[in-house]
């Protein structure tokens, strides 16, 4: 099997939709992600049972199913009672809301390192709820769990061409269609690269966050 | 006993002789098993200070995390000025007391805890500013000018951009009084504020102390094993002993000549 560029060529257009689709895919389920996990984080502390058990329920639910069995569900059964969205839309819904799972997660060790002193200080000021939340504890408690939350943008990157199964063709997505249209590697191994070409700056983006916020 | 059977004067009027600041009336306190206050009675008049000594485990600082609303009592009432902490009166009734009103009686007391617990996010001048801007509402300027006061007051208005990481134990603790002191509380609530200091920087924090309880009508309650300093600061010493007031005094009487066995055995021990 010899290398052909004119391959390469061919692909290019369908290479750069799709990457564009998988980028902004993960900006914006990275945005769901990390905001959704937040607030599940801050609602399982709360002090009401009928805020705490649901959140706990749906998020154990939701992360211990397959992401492709959500990206389905979203697409075909929600429309017939609910929104219909499109398959970028449907895409970033389900990358999101699946990993606000796992961030939410992160969160949450990262609240429980906070030391009890801290929420005492709050409390002796009487610092209202809202403030001890956000100019204590979730500063500290956030700046301890970026590299983790960071992670979850590398794994959230590989695991976005499960979108294809929706019909949102990343790039992924889209080499697979051009290699098996035309029985060769080209396309793939364009791919390949082009993971790796975003995931290591980020990773090292990541390192980079870690010793200047990490002390 | 329980709230509901406390009588209706008392309703109108907690500080029976006007004079009592904090009130603890039959306050019990249990962890599990372990009863920590048992029927607590005492109280503390407005600009006193008060020196809690006793054995660990004794119930001290239980005392303080009371009054600070940190733990809640299983039983009887505590008294701020004309209010309850515990309680509020609703339709002539009193009922354990809401959220709100918590917080209201709250901003009377401050407290200085045994590990500075600085807000380790702020620097020293924010630590200081944040809860009168966000609690009392003052303007950023007014309070940063009062927490530039309260710095110079404990000797550090040079260390305001200072990280409290920056600092050592004994300034960060310094700083930690004046986040409390911004508050301009009634009540000073200090727990072991230099159990956690080397050696070398006792001296500093106490003078600092020493200097507020000499020169404000602030009232103090303090819990400490510097018996110099208690002695020095102190109006009247209780002396604990499984959740009880087992004596108390002047700090000359409790420390020269003591009444009871258990107060002589704690002070031959710590002196």
């Amino acid at each position: 099997m010899n290398w052909n560029w004119s391959h390469v060529d061919d692909f290019m257009p369908l290479f750069w939709d799709g990457v564009q689709l998988t980028l902004k895919a993960l900006f914006f389920g990275t945005l769901i992600a990390f905001s959704l996990g937040l607030v599940w984080a801050i609602a399982q502390r709360s002090e009401r049972k009928w805020i705490r058990w649901p959140v706990t329920a749906v998020t154990e639910f939701i992360r211990s199913t397959p992401l492709l069995v959500q990206l389905f569900f979203l697409f075909y059964v929600v429309p017939q009672w609910g929104p219909s969205m499109s398959p970028l839309t449907t895409g970033i819904v389900g990358l999101g809301l699946h990993y606000s799972t796992y961030t939410s997660e992160v969160y949450r060790a990262g609240i429980e390192g906070v030391p009890a002193g801290q929420w005492e200080a709050a409390t002796a000021v009487s610092l209202s709820r809202r403030r001890t939340w956000t100019a204590v504890i979730l500063p500290q408690a956030v700046r301890r769990v970026i590299p983790a939350l960071g992670n979850y943008v590398i794994i959230m990157l590989k695991e976005s061409p499960q979108m294809a199964a929706i019909g949102a063709l990343d790039m992924l997505g889209q080499a697979q269609g051009y290699s098996q249209a035309t029985f060769t590697y080209e396309a793939i191994s364009v791919v390949g690269v082009a993971f790796i070409v975003i995931a290591y700056p980020a990773s090292v983006l990541l390192r980079v966050l870690e010793r200047r916020l990490v002390r | 006993m329980s709230a509901d059977s406390s009588t209706s004067q008392e309703i109108a009027n907690p500080a029976v002789d006007g004079s009592e600041l904090i009130r603890f009336d039959k306050v019990v306190k249990r962890y599990g098993s372990n009863t920590v206050l048992d029927e607590l009675d005492f109280s503390v008049a407005s600009g006193k200070h008060v020196t809690l000594i006793g054995p660990s485990g004794s119930g001290k600082t239980t005392i303080l995390r009371l009054l600070m609303t940190l733990v809640k009592p299983d039983e009887g009432t505590i008294g701020v000025g004309d209010r309850y902490l515990t309680h509020e009166e609703r339709g002539g009734r009193l009922v354990p007391a809401g959220e709100k009103h918590v917080r209201e009686v709250r901003k009377n007391i401050g407290m200085v805890f045994q590990q500075f617990n600085l807000f380790p996010n702020m620097k020293v001048l924010r630590n200081v500013t944040e809860a009168p801007v966000s609690v009392l509402g003052l303007s950023k300027d007014e309070a940063e000018a009062r927490a530039r006061e309260l710095l110079d007051l404990v000797g550090l208005g040079d260390r305001c951009d200072a990280y409290p990481s920056q600092l050592s134990g004994g300034q960060q603790q310094r700083v930690a009084i004046a986040r409390a002191l911004a508050m301009r509380p009634q009540v000073l609530l200090l727990d072991e504020v230099t159990s956690a200091l080397d050696p070398e920087l006792v001296a500093g924090v106490l003078d600092v102390l020493r200097d507020i309880a000499h020169t404000t009508d602030i009232t103090m309650l303090c819990v400490t094993h510097e018996m110099s300093f208690a002695r020095d600061i102190s109006d009247q010493v209780l002396m604990f002993d499984a959740g009880r007031v087992i004596e108390s005094g002047p700090p000359e009487q409790i420390f020269t000549e003591p009444e009871h066995e258990r107060t002589r055995e704690f002070l031959g021990a710590v002196l």
